[in-house]
């Protein structure tokens, strides 16, 4: 998606603001005038200033009424879905890792991304499964990298 | 002696070799799918690299970088793509040669050349770093201060055509970098109450994110129509090299030189030498009008340019600890978690690590040529690989990988916000590198910014009190300031 400078300049600005508000609540270092605020402080400062020019040059520079616009991907429902399938499989797995199990929810996820980016679903049942086993090998059993077990922890070896 | 003898002795290593070959075909198969980076192979290789011992480590990402940025050469033939952001300054040069009957020469041009580089800029690094690393040993909190200010001050000013931009970005990078413990008083900043953020945000979640996950996410909603191989036999790429070399010596010594001075300068890598290369060896050609056509002078330069940047960006990156370029930000990450912390005093205390890395590079670039000879015979195979498999397997990888540095589904999920943001923050103008450097370096800004202040009891005037850092002071205001006024002026004698 493609943004009016002028829309990231308020968000810059309100983050700046945010940030500056929240530092005045850090500790002051007695008999010192530097303290754990004035870094990030500074920071904000140096974002708010650069949010006000960036919102000056957006909306000099706005063609029409163009404040949001879309990109090509995202008229067409294939990229939609290519894309809605791999945010959704990596927060499914962030989510439920721990609990469901490695083994049965990152193949779920890799079939997903694969039917989405186009391949034939037998194909992408195989290769999600063999996949998994794969990486499942080599990082838990080569690299002894605790993938978790979720409910097949009685069958963990 | 004794020390180069040890680093010998650990990097002929029968398990060391073994890594740098394999990692080797990784890096070559990596940067000849397009849409796969160099920076990417590095990212993807920190969660193996991390459990192995320093030198295998570093030997892993060494080779498959180098190689990388020779076979994104190959697409960029074959194919009219490029494999890695490196190549594209030259692509349609080199896809125009084919056109013409010459891949052999195009190829040949690339993998020759980019050896040389390679080792020129191994040469430079060799030379350069122990006598910075000397120099840098004179250095207080005052010269740091000022050292990496210049550096992002540097990363602004090459890599965006907006300053303003990677201005934007830049904070944004410092901000990350504030979060947690880490900072000089141990006070918790914009931690929320969450004992995931007190150390902070992992830097290895965040750069996986970036560079690999952001690219995943490219192809996902990539709309381009496929391109189509160009299906031909490949005969020796070796034939015609020597005339090349005898017709443009100074062409592949100005190649050499550009590379490793834009690489050694933070914030820009290979693919900014590769462009800024090819403008050069255009403007000082005898025959500019045929640069478009499949002229060859151009790749010769700026394919030497790519890869000797990438050995010139480790120079920074050893001497101060400020990368050279997006794949040695992560390298950083991956010397500190190996205890091999970057400074002045990594080549006092233990300097048979620094000639055992002197020795990975001149060795990755040779095995460059066989190695890359291969490449370029199963190249049709490499390239017709189905990326609608590869892609969500690489996804999977990214997510395990991620996982296995601290075994926490948390620092999974800072991989896929820093994907997605960087992604977002790409398609509307706003620079990665600068970003990248800000959360890297942002500690040591910090902290010796704050030393500084400390000990100059807040007086401002202080930074500019000793002889170095006021050279580095004023250098870093000329970047400031300079290109501004530079571009009124023009503007003026242009009216």
């Amino acid at each position: 998606m493609k943004i009016n400078d002028a829309v990231f300049g308020v968000v810059l600005l309100a983050l700046g603001i945010a940030v500056l508000w929240h530092v005045q609540s850090f500790p002051k270092i007695p008999g010192q005038n530097v303290g754990p605020a004035l870094f990030p402080g500074s920071i904000a400062a140096g974002l708010i200033a650069c949010a006000l020019l960036l919102i000056v040059s957006g909306v000099r520079s706005r063609p029409g009424s163009f404040w949001f616009e879309g990109l090509p991907w995202m008229r067409s429902p294939r990229h939609v879905a290519a894309f809605a399938a791999l945010i959704l499989s990596t927060i499914a797995y962030i989510l439920f890792a721990t609990s469901v199990g490695f083994l049965i929810i990152a193949p779920i996820g890799l079939a997903a991304m694969l039917i989405a980016f186009g391949v034939r679903r037998g194909m992408a049942v195989v290769v999600a499964i063999v996949g998994t086993l794969v990486i499942w090998y080599a990082f838990y059993k080569l690299l002894r990298v605790p993938l978790p077990w979720g409910v097949l922890e009685r069958f963990a070896f | 002696m004794h020390d180069i003898a040890l680093a010998f002795q650990m990097v002929f290593d029968p398990y060391n070799l073994w890594v740098m070959f394999a990692a080797s075909l990784f890096g070559l198969f990596v940067g000849a799918v397009p849409g796969l980076t160099a920076t990417m192979a590095t990212a993807l290789l920190v969660p193996v690299t991390f459990f192995m011992a320093p030198i295998p480590a570093i030997a892993a990402i060494v080779s498959a970088t180098a190689m990388a940025i020779f076979a994104g050469d190959v697409p960029g033939c074959l194919l009219r793509m490029p494999g890695t952001p490196a190549s594209a300054a030259y692509t349609d040069e080199a896809y125009a040669m084919t056109r013409k009957g010459q891949t052999e020469l195009a190829l040949g041009a690339g993998l020759v050349f980019s050896a040389i580089g390679g080792l020129f800029g191994t040469a430079v690094l060799i030379v350069s770093a122990p006598a910075l690393a000397d120099f840098a040993l004179r250095f207080s909190s005052f010269e740091y201060f000022w050292l990496v200010l210049l550096g992002l001050s540097c990363a602004i000013v090459i890599t965006s055509e907006r300053p303003l931009k990677g201005m934007v970005s830049l904070m944004l990078g410092l901000l990350v970098a504030c979060v947690g413990l880490g900072n000089p008083a141990g006070f918790p900043r914009f931690t929320f109450g969450s004992t995931e953020l007190m150390g902070g945000i992992g830097l290895i979640p965040m750069m996986i994110g970036m560079f690999a996950v952001s690219e995943i996410i490219r192809y996902a909603v990539d709309t381009s129509p496929q391109m189509l191989i160009v299906d031909q036999p490949i005969g020796n790429v070796f034939t015609g090299m020597w005339t090349l070399t005898k017709r443009y010596p100074l062409q592949i010594f100005r190649g050499n030189v550009v590379g490793t001075l834009v690489g050694a300068l933070p914030g820009a890598g290979a693919d900014i030498a590769a462009w800024m290369s090819y403008a050069v060896s255009k403007k000082m050609s005898k025959e500019p009008e045929k640069f478009g056509t499949g002229h060859v002078e151009g790749i010769v330069e700026s394919g030497a340019a790519n890869n000797s940047a990438l050995a010139g960006a480790w120079i920074p990156a050893l001497v101060f600890g400020i990368p050279g370029d997006s794949i040695t930000a992560i390298v950083i990450g991956v010397l500190y978690m190996k205890n091999m912390n970057p400074g002045p005093t990594l080549f006092t205390q233990n300097p048979q690590n620094i000639y055992a890395v002197y020795l990975l590079f001149i060795i990755a670039n040779i095995i460059m040529i066989p190695l890359g000879l291969l490449c370029i015979k199963v190249a049709k195979r490499i390239l017709s690989v189905p990326r609608e498999i590869l892609m969500p397997i690489i996804l999977l990888f990214c997510i395990v990988g991620t996982f296995a540095i601290n075994n926490t589904p948390f620092d999974v999920g800072v991989m896929l916000i820093a994907g997605v943001v960087a992604y977002f923050l790409e398609q509307n103008g706003f620079p990665i590198a600068p970003a990248i450097l800000g959360v890297v370096l942002g500690g040591m800004l910090e902290e010796n910014f704050i030393t500084s202040m400390i000990k100059s009891d807040g007086s401002l005037l202080a930074f500019f009190g000793r002889p170095i850092a006021l050279t580095l002071g004023i250098l870093t205001l000329a970047a400031w300031f300079l290109p501004p006024v530079v571009r009124r002026l023009r503007t003026i004698a242009g009216a």
